[in-house]
């Protein structure tokens, strides 16, 4: 299962490194959600150091979408689905693959972010550890999430409109959890940000073992 | 000829019962039960709100538990599927019932419609992932890929309850607690607010056992016609026979 998991995982690495859409087009969209929402709240330069945590968490939620849309839109085009049925591999491998495909994509979008966040908003990560293991748990949990979604909406012809409104309501408790965390961690008190910790923990445990147990399910219907 | 799913007389005694109910329920919260010492008058929708909010999660607890019935090759049916649609369809009714009485109390006792208090925020997730859900029970696939999607989604919504629930729980709510403990049923209210609030939760209950199976015979009939073409449901319908056959099939 592993080296089937970590086979996927390069596969759809190498197509987004060749195909250049996480660099030329995620990151700068990622970026221009962080300028936009430092126009939306210019003048009071106070708020936007308060908000920064929650607006940064939208604006990883947001690149997720992205991230999510393309590992499914990979697999849809030219009978690509078929193919990887044929091909023999575990089906909870091919979840895992994707899913740290995706993971890997939004860790460097978040170091981006948090890079963005820091010159752009002024904010101090106090706690580096508290962020860190905060963003680690988050993807995994936006990651597998989003990557039984992104399978559940491959194929429709609705799937651009369907993904968000199917996937936004269900990662919302990352949103606020990892949001909290970091709020935490910019003011300098990790003691309050374990509890927060532990329900992004959840998360991604119940997501990830959800999706290595159903995804088989899925790819064999397609 | 096909028989309808529950018999007709039992459809009819949960519909008249619904009425009877409801009626009673309405006439209790109006007239007898009288107002409260904290929240006067708005306390009489004590008679809709707990028992709407308690039928949405039992429509969403059923539809996850026929997804499972779907999911599971043994137990593989396709009414499992529309029996999981229907009950979502009026779970999804009865939550945006649950949203709308909370904002008609919440106004005069809060101040506000809406506040983003743990319990609140919850509730309105749990509307968004099942309107999620009867999106996707819409899109246009074949009959296989869509029921096998539709029940692993229920199954992520459902998943998610609990995740949504604790992570808002631990936040300060405004939403006052439980009015009402089965071991000890006077605990906050008086007689005639049990009797009121009893009344609610038989009347609704029915009224959401009705719908549920008006809604999958429906269902049922709209998956006969998607396989065997109009005629066949026509048929169908004229064999149930509770409007003149005449009628059924008459151009409209």
């Amino acid at each position: 299962m592993w080296r089937d998991a970590a086979l996927v995982a390069g596969k759809d690495l190498r197509i987004e490194a060749r195909s250049r859409v996480a660099t030329n087009q995620v990151a700068p969209f990622a970026l221009l959600v962080l300028v936009l929402f430092a126009f939306a709240l210019d003048p009071n330069r106070a708020v936007l150091k308060q908000a920064a945590a929650g607006l940064y968490w939208v604006a990883v939620l947001f690149c997720s979408l992205l991230a999510v849309q393309r590992s499914s839109a990979v697999e849809s085009a030219e009978g690509a689905r078929d193919q990887l049925r044929l091909s023999g591999l575990d089906p909870a491998g091919v979840f895992l693959g994707k899913a740290a495909a995706v993971a890997a994509q939004l860790l460097v979008l978040e170091l981006l972010l948090g890079a963005g966040v820091v010159i752009l908003y002024d904010v101090r990560l106090a706690s580096l550890w508290l962020v860190t293991a905060t963003c680690l748990l988050a993807t995994v949990g936006l990651a597998a999430a989003g990557t039984l979604y992104g399978s559940l909406a491959a194929g429709l012809k609705v799937r651009e409109t369907l993904l968000p409104l199917l996937l936004l309501p269900v990662a919302a408790p990352v949103l606020l959890s990892a949001t909290e965390a970091w709020q935490a961690a910019i003011a300098g008190h990790p003691g309050d940000g374990t509890q927060w910790l532990r329900i992004l923990g959840v998360f991604a445990v119940i997501y990830v073992a959800f999706g290595v147990v159903m995804y088989g399910s899925l790819l064999e219907e397609a | 000829m096909t028989r309808p799913p529950v018999p007709r007389w039992v459809t009819r005694s949960l519909g008249l019962g619904a009425v009877g109910f409801s009626a009673a329920a309405v006439v209790f919260g109006l007239w007898v039960m009288g107002p409260t010492a904290e929240q006067g008058d708005y306390s009489r929708l004590l008679v809709v709100h707990p028992p709407v909010a308690t039928y949405a999660y039992v429509g969403f607890g059923i539809t996850a538990l026929a997804s499972i019935l779907y999911l599971i090759p043994r137990t593989r049916r396709r009414e499992w599927d529309l029996l999981a649609g229907a009950s979502a369809e009026v779970g999804v009714v009865f939550c945006g019932l649950t949203l709308v009485t909370g904002s008609i109390w919440g106004r005069p006792v809060w101040g506000v419609w809406w506040t983003w208090d743990a319990r609140l925020t919850a509730e309105a997730l749990l509307f968004a992932l099942f309107l999620g859900y009867l999106a996707l029970r819409r899109v246009p696939a074949s009959e296989e890929v869509r029921s096998r999607r539709c029940a692993i989604a229920a199954l992520i919504a459902v998943l998610d309850i609990p995740v949504d629930h604790y992570a808002t729980t631990w936040w300060q709510t405004l939403h006052q607690g439980s009015s009402i403990d089965l071991l000890q049923p006077d605990k906050h209210l008086d007689t005639a607010h049990n009797v009121g609030l009893l009344l609610g939760f038989i009347g609704l209950g029915l009224a959401f056992a009705w719908l549920v199976i008006q809604r999958y015979r429906v269902e049922k009939l709209e998956a006969r016609y998607e396989q065997e073409g109009l005629d066949l449901a026509l048929e169908a319908r004229r064999a149930e026979g509770d409007i003149p056959s005449d009628r059924v099939g008459a151009p409209v």
